[in-house]
């Protein structure tokens, strides 16, 4: 009972189009910032954005300017026309707080900026190209992780009599870069080889097209965690460099009230008005921009998404998902 | 001692998402001492969620909803397995019953020389042995499986495929288990280093005499090596016989398609042609 | 149909023709072609850090070292020369050839003298202000690698519970700048409650000395910012740990110890966190740099008298030698601390142990 398989006409091809789903800007749009959809994003996102409104509203907000002394009213605790207390000078501390806001978020993402664009174009090209070009790449990357990099920025920023605020930005971004690209080079150099480059490679798709709309997409979340990343770091650094005093001490951020505020002993003298406030917003931003980033992990990962709540929903039911051994039960149990 | 090593009588598993999943439904066998029951069936049919479920390795949501499952013991005692607890479970595993895992790429602890992963059952299972005799116990089946005592320090990523499967049946043997459940030990290997497993497994057996209950989706394979096999479909056992009688008079449908998508060597449709 | 027809056994022990007799290599233990490669990159990255070193002097206005030099004019003609050949005044010597006088200045041992400190040798001001850096940093950073590992390691194994909750509460505390923390430490502790002393590694008027006094005050002018740097730090090492750990579980060997009928503690720590530190060390390695950073700002806040208050005062007082001196010593600590951790990571991981097939 043998059929030849040969001998078997050969089905009539059907010219059925199948439709292509279609990708437009906006679905793309929406795919790229899926990764924010989760709530700790939202909130991360939230409180980042009231601190943005506030630099970019700083004039209108502040009731007073951060400037403005007041002889009269000097080391004054918080009362109704200061909300957060007047400073040795008399200025309104409020008001200096919500000035410094905007050094800190033009300095934070233009030294993330710098730095990103810089992780993006070494890490990407170190990791896709081959040999000495990658390995070279990869060691000047290694060698600007190990550099010390405060220190550096110390000495170079003494160098310079008063730094403009795109020149610290600059020296930031330039410092900063290093983590990303060897992070971004790591997972490029695993993307290289996944089916879908090796097949747009074998099409001839151009280098150009093969990074750019094959290989970036799927890099965007690394990015994007590791530009909220720098953006941390930037304004930690800002912050750190203001107060120690080599940034000079006439631009304005958290990190200057923060050194005018110990310089004058406000710690030894419990002026807590004065030296809470800035911390806390520094600590505040930190904070939004980390559970930005808890949301990006979970999005990569997810694993790290569902493992608590999975857990938890697990436990409502009864069963404990650590347990090593499975749970029985039975509606009835006969002891037979 | 019994005949029989194993009975299980009306067992089910689900899986407790929304909605649930039924993965085992009722199934009811009886395990012979000494035997090799073949498990088979297509993916997702539940074979593998019944043989962990045996021993009670699945993790939550996985939750044993029903029936029971006996081991009978050749001391004489019978241990009802739903009714252990965690300590008492965790002493029963790998001592009465051990299992062989698939793909033993990952199976083995990667920062562990493959001694100290043998060594470390003795040391939670066999408490009164001493250092040197855990040693001599673990190089003793490393020769066993002919992976050779010279390999006690060895890694796992120093080994190659078929050994890492050797070691990890020199493992499942520590303990002279009377039940060895084995899910596809062979699957992830070329062809000859399978044949080679298959031989070492039957001449471990025989000398050892354990049982056996092999899971796999190769069906002709299962012709060739066991005593009796379960055809699983859906949760559900729809055909269990000996071997000879499922190649030469299968009677469920299900198993004659399964038999029946087989090709054969001479280009005759399936295994058994109908 | 049977099983397959056993084999008689074969006497000689090992079948031929098997998988069980690939030839056992002899390999060492040592993986010298990891640590080799390391070690090539690690000559590299002093070179750069050294050429850094060199221009960095020869990047500031020309005038500004020339001032320098001609206010002080007490040095000796052979420390004046070290200066120049430092700092980069001898302009009429080519680029290279005081790029070859500076590297045979380095081999010497010779950085020149610092004027901040008294004309002092910077090697010797140095050497005085690393131990304390080395120790409370390392001291600071070890704990809070050990808490945060262990920490996270726990925090991964009991996922879904409370412990859950540890990790938003470190993280916040980790996003604080180390400066604040330490002040605000300050303000509590030592001018509120007076717990502890205000500020510097031991009390006025004691000289460094073996003694059990010293010791004492030394203990107790370190517990703060030491726990400073502990607190401020703990949130990433444990964030990471506890993330490795979720990967980790998920991995067959662990379902196969648990299988094996291992104890929990045991799976936890044999096979599950074993794995799981492997890329905490590579991390670690890599955060030793920014870690100096922020015991630059602690030993400011504290008075602390390490290098990194030495560099901050050379900053202040434009003591170029100085500053020069004490950014090669950081970077090589900094390197050195890198190798530690690598040869650490190449003995802990078998898998860089590649026998030289």
């Amino acid at each position: 009972m043998t059929t030849d398989l040969r001998t078997q006409p050969a089905p009539a091809p059907t010219t059925q189009r199948v439709p292509r789903p279609t990708t437009t800007v906006r679905t793309r749009l929406g795919s790229a910032f899926a990764m924010f959809r989760n709530r700790k994003s939202i909130t991360g996102l939230v409180i980042l954005g009231f601190f943005v409104l506030v630099a970019a509203f700083a004039d209108v907000l502040a009731p007073y300017s951060p400037t403005q002394v007041d002889n009269t009213a000097r080391f004054q605790p918080p009362s109704a026309e200061h909300w957060l207390g007047t400073t040795h000078l008399g200025e309104d501390v409020l008001s200096q707080v919500i000035h410094g806001t905007r050094g800190v978020i033009v300095v934070g993402f233009l030294a993330a900026i710098i730095a990103t664009v810089i992780a993006v174009v070494i890490g990407v090209i170190a990791g896709y190209l081959r040999g000495w070009r990658s390995e070279s790449l990869s060691a000047l990357t290694n060698v600007f992780l190990v550099i010390p990099g405060l220190p550096l920025i110390i000495i170079v920023a003494s160098l310079f009599d008063d730094p403009p605020l795109i020149v610290i930005a600059a020296v930031l971004g330039l410092t900063g870069w290093a983590w990303g690209a060897r992070v971004l080079r790591a997972q490029t150099m695993s993307l290289r080889n996944r089916d879908f480059v090796q097949a747009a490679r074998a099409n001839g798709e151009p280098l150009r097209r093969i990074i750019g709309m094959e290989m970036l997409p799927n890099l965007m979340a690394l990015i994007a965690a590791s530009f909220v990343g720098t953006v941390t770091a930037a304004i930690l650094a800002l912050t750190t460099l203001s107060y120690i005093g080599v940034i000079p001490v006439n631009t304005y951020n958290w990190g200057t009230i923060l050194n005018w505020a110990s310089a004058q002993g406000a710690f030894r003298q419990n002026q807590w008005w004065w030296f809470l406030p800035p911390g806390l917003c520094i600590a505040a931003i930190g904070v939004a921009l980390s559970l930005i980033n808890f949301g990006i992990d979970e999005y990569v990962n997810p694993r790290l998404r569902s493992a608590g709540e999975r857990a938890r929903a697990m436990k409502k039911r009864g069963l404990d998902v650590n347990d090593a051994v499975t749970a029985v039960r039975t509606t009835t149990k006969d002891d037979a | 001692m019994r005949d029989a090593l194993l009975t299980v009588r009306d067992f089910s598993v689900t899986y407790d998402v929304d909605p649930p999943v039924e993965a085992v439904k009722d199934v009811t066998l009886e395990l012979r001492r000494g035997e090799i029951l073949g498990l088979a069936g297509e993916s997702g049919c539940g074979k593998t969620t019944l043989a962990y479920g045996l021993q009670r390795l699945l993790k939550a949501p996985a939750v044993i909803t029903g029936g029971s499952v006996v081991f009978h013991d050749r001391s004489g005692e019978d241990v009802d397995v739903a009714r252990l607890d965690a300590e008492q479970m965790r002493r029963f595993r790998w001592d009465k019953i051990s299992m062989v895992f698939q793909g033993a790429m990952n199976a083995l602890n990667p920062v562990a020389p493959i001694g100290a992963q043998l060594e470390d059952v003795f040391e939670v299972h066999r408490p009164g042995m001493s250092r040197a005799e855990r040693r001599e116990a673990a190089a003793e089946l490393l020769d066993i499986v002919k992976v050779g005592r010279q390999r006690l320090r060895s890694f796992p990523h120093e080994l190659s495929g078929g050994m890492r499967q050797r070691v990890m049946i020199a493992m499942a043997l520590a303990l002279r288990p009377q039940l060895m459940v084995m899910d596809e030990p062979t699957t992830a290997l070329d062809v000859l280093v399978q044949r080679e497993i298959l031989r070492q497994i039957s001449q471990l057996r025989h000398e050892f005499g354990f049982t056996v209950v092999f899971i796999t989706h190769d069906l002709p394979l299962l012709l060739e090596i066991s005593d009796r096999i379960a055809i699983m479909r859906a949760g559900e056992i729809v055909e269990l016989d000996t071997a000879e009688r499922i190649w030469t008079n299968p009677q469920d449908e299900y198993t004659k398609t399964l038999l029946s998508s087989f090709p054969r060597l001479t280009g005759d449709r399936g295994v058994v042609v109908r | 149909m049977t099983a397959v027809q056993p084999q008689p056994p074969v006497q000689d022990g090992v079948e031929v023709g098997t998988t069980a007799t690939t030839a056992v290599k002899g390999h060492s233990r040592v993986p010298w072609r990891f640590l080799t490669g390391r070690a090539a990159f690690y000559l590299f990255t002093l070179w750069a850090a050294i050429t850094i070193n060199f221009f960095l002097p020869r990047m500031m206005k020309g005038d500004a070292v020339d001032q320098y030099l001609s206010r002080n004019r007490n040095v000796s003609p052979e420390a004046a020369d070290a200066l120049r050949a430092l700092l980069g005044l001898d302009t009429d010597k080519s680029l290279l050839q005081q790029y070859v006088d500076y590297w045979a200045l380095l081999l010497r041992g010779d950085l020149g003298v610092s004027l901040l400190h008294g004309l002092r040798p910077v090697t010797e001001v140095i050497s005085q202000a690393l131990p304390w850096t080395v120790g409370l940093v390392g001291f600071a950073t070890v704990v809070s690698f050990a808490i945060g590992t262990i920490g996270g390691a726990v925090v991964g194994w009991r996922r879904g519970s409370r412990l859950d909750g540890l990790i938003p509460v470190t993280t916040f505390l980790s996003t604080i700048p180390y400066f604040w923390l330490g002040l605000l430490a300050i303000a509590l502790f030592s001018v509120n409650l007076g717990w502890f002393p205000i500020g510097k590694a031991y009390g006025v008027g004691m000289t460094p000395q073996w003694s059990a006094e010293f010791i004492g005050q030394v203990i107790h002018h370190g517990t703060l910012p030491a726990a400073t740097i502990v607190i401020a730090s703990l949130g990433g090492w444990m964030l990471g740990m506890r993330n490795m750990m979720l990967t980790v579980l998920d991995e067959d060997y662990v379902m196969v110890a648990q299988a094996k009928g291992m104890p929990n503690r045991r799976v936890l720590w044999r096979y599950a966190a074993r794995n799981a530190v492997l890329p905490q060390i590579q991390s670690f390695a890599l955060s030793i740099g920014f870690i100096v950073g922020g015991t630059i700002v602690m030993e400011m806040v504290f008075s602390y008298p390490g290098v990194g208050k030495l560099l901050l005062d050379a900053t202040n007082a434009k003591d170029y030698a100085l500053m020069q001196g004490v950014f090669l010593v950081i970077t090589l600590s900094v390197l050195v601390a890198n190798i530690l951790a690598d040869v650490a990571y190449a003995f802990l991981d078998p898998r860089t142990r590649q026998t030289e097939a």
